[in-house]
């Protein structure tokens, strides 16, 4: 019986590379979104509501929630569920409509 | 805005699932220049969604029920001329010509979540709509807690990314789908203390003739049945999630019996531990590009909206054809059935000769088989009125704009909103980022005070978010971008 779902499929995956979230490191495997990359490192949340600034997460997993939403590389709003991880991304935590510094 | 030198299209499908896929190369076959467009970098929709192909998946079969359709599809793909335009978020179809039906412009932007900015149009003289479906989701008291997730949305990121919300995963909603997501996650390793079903599937026995006449659905169920038993998963009927526990995250589930028309029996429900909680109650057309042009649409026997299509698959605009879950969520054999039946059909308007009768006969049949079971799966999963008491006054119900239940309740009685627009109105529910594609079937119920009035006609004008220099680049007689767009439109 399967342990994971890398067993599952048989997964070769090619070799890992390191992101980071909110300055932490996290290993991302080549192929994986942002959001899953995140899955993988057990982080569920990487955004806080506007109003109550409540964590929140994937949701939907398929672009159409907007839950997931992060700030990528220092560009808010990217959908993590769908944006690819690359080496060297930096995800933060996405404060509410993530454009803090313009003050609206 | 750029324009490819081959164009015009014949036809443009929009979607690669398995209705776009069947429909393209059915009409490419026929002689058409077809171009196929999907959002996601690689063919095959949600249901055959598979590992990127840098994770090396050996067996993305496993992952699976009936890959050798998929599999045939992509092949014939790949051997046809085809324009396959992977990452084009197509966000409006707009008719160009004055003479209705003659040429249709597709207008997508490009990039993983359509964040590249780079417009593109692209003619057709058809269109062929395969946009699918996305889940209806009813709130429940905590679910907004990290670690609840769509259950599509959980099979979406194991079949795609490989990679589990948590180790101990509830499943619970309605319909057909739970137990095909429960037996994936339990194959991937999570544990599933419990599938909670809200209805039950002795409704099924009621309509022995399509039950008879679809024994590949049978034995779907029954495959589904006997990997969550090998997996000692315990499905409950007739109870629902009612509550999830947790400060930052799922720490547990509560459980609760339900009565026919979904209302909670009172006291103390189970409670379940788990770290995490998939939950999702049916499929929901997706059909905002089609309803702007003015295509009819028709109510499913679960409240849903679906596009009305003709014996052919044409919608009620000329020109313009739908297949698959736009017309009524019935899974990947019958898009697929739709999906060859509307190529062919659209191929045999655009030569101007005769579509291939036996074909087309042999495909309407199977259809129609189909079509006649999943409406007996639609009554069987809709959802209850009494779904609504398991909810608090403290209840988000718009994820995006944090409305709660109690703020809902208020504008409908206290203020006299009776539709989801009005409420929508008073409260901003359904105003966020996903424009009531999350809350809005719930919305629509707590407006209509549990009437089984059916869901309103989405109508969005925008189907997926467009950078502000994307349209102001359609005035441009250059067709340029008005410069790259540094502003990212919320909505």
């Amino acid at each position: 019986m399967a342990r994971t779902p890398a067993d599952l499929v048989g997964a070769q995956p090619g070799p890992p590379f390191r992101i980071t979230f909110d300055g932490r490191p996290v290993t991302a495997l080549p192929g994986q979104s942002v959001a899953a990359a995140l899955w993988a490192a057990g982080i569920l949340a990487w955004r806080t509501t506007r109003n109550a600034g409540r964590p929140r997460g994937a949701f939907c997993g398929i672009g159409q929630c907007y839950d997931c939403l992060a700030t990528v590389n220092g560009e808010p709003n990217r959908r993590a569920c769908l944006v690819p991880a690359r080496p060297g991304d930096a995800i933060t935590t996405q404060e509410g409509h993530g454009r803090a510094g313009l003050g609206v | 805005m750029p324009v490819s030198g081959s164009e015009p299209y014949d036809l443009a499908v929009i979607g690669a699932g398995p209705a776009g896929l069947a429909g393209a190369v059915a009409a490419a076959d026929m002689g058409l220049k077809v171009a196929l467009l999907d959002a996601s970098a690689h063919t095959g929709g949600q249901f055959y969604r598979t590992p990127h192909p840098a994770l090396g998946a050996v067996r993305p079969e496993a992952l699976h029920h009936d890959w050798s359709g998929y599999a045939d599809l992509r092949g014939r793909l790949a051997q046809s001329r085809i324009r396959h335009l992977p990452g084009h978020h197509v966000w409006s179809v707009t008719n160009e010509s004055a003479d209705v039906g003659a040429t249709w412009a597709v207008h997508a932007v490009t990039g993983a979540d359509g964040g590249d900015g780079r417009p593109v149009r692209l003619r057709a003289r058809a269109v062929l709509l395969a946009t699918g479906a996305y889940e209806r989701h009813l709130p429940i008291p905590g679910w907004t807690l990290p670690g609840v997730v769509a259950a599509g949305g959980a099979q979406a990121m194991l079949k795609s990314g490989l990679v589990l919300p948590g180790r101990r995963i509830v499943v619970a909603g309605s319909g057909p789908l739970l137990l095909a997501v429960a037996s994936a996650l339990a194959a991937a390793g999570a544990r599933v203390p419990a599938v909670v079903e809200a209805s039950g599937y002795l409704r099924y026995a009621r309509h022995p003739r399509a039950l008879v006449t679809n024994p590949h659905k049978s034995a779907e169920a029954l495959v589904h049945g006997t990997a969550l038993l090998r997996h000692r998963v315990r499905v409950r009927m007739r109870s629902a999630v009612t509550e999830v526990h947790g400060t930052d995250r799922v720490e547990a589930v509560t459980v609760t019996r339900l009565d026919k028309n979904w209302r909670p029996a009172q006291g103390a429900g189970r409670r379940i531990q788990c770290d995490a909680l998939a939950v999702g109650h049916g499929l929901m057309p997706q059909i905002e590009l089609a309803t702007t042009l003015g295509c009819a649409s028709r109510s499913l026997p679960d409240g849903t909206r679906a596009l009305a299509v003709d014996r052919l698959q044409e919608t009620s605009v000329r020109g313009l054809w739908a297949a698959g879950e736009t017309g009524g969520v019935g899974g990947a054999a019958l898009a697929r059935t739709e999906g060859e039946l509307a190529g062919i059909a659209a191929a045999a308007r655009l030569l101007g000769r005769l579509a291939p009768s036996g074909r087309v006969r042999a495909l309407q049949r199977r259809r129609d088989r189909m079509r006649a079971f999943v409406d007996v799966m639609a009554a069987a999963h809709a959802p209850g009125p009494g779904w609504s008491r398991w909810l608090t006054d403290e209840t988000e119900v718009c994820r995006c704009e944090e409305v709660t239940a109690g703020r809902i309740r208020e504008a409908v009685e206290d203020l006299g909103a009776r539709d989801a627009r009005t409420v929508k109105l008073l409260t901003r529910a359904g105003m966020g980022w996903c424009q009531g594609r999350m809350c809005g079937a719930a919305v629509a119920c707590l407006a209509a005070c549990g009437r089984a009035d059916g869901l309103p006609v989405e109508r969005r004008p925008l189907a997926v978010p467009v950078p502000l220099a994307v349209l102001a680049g359609l005035d441009d007689p250059d067709g340029k971008p008005a410069g790259a767009p540094s502003y990212r439109p919320s909505t």
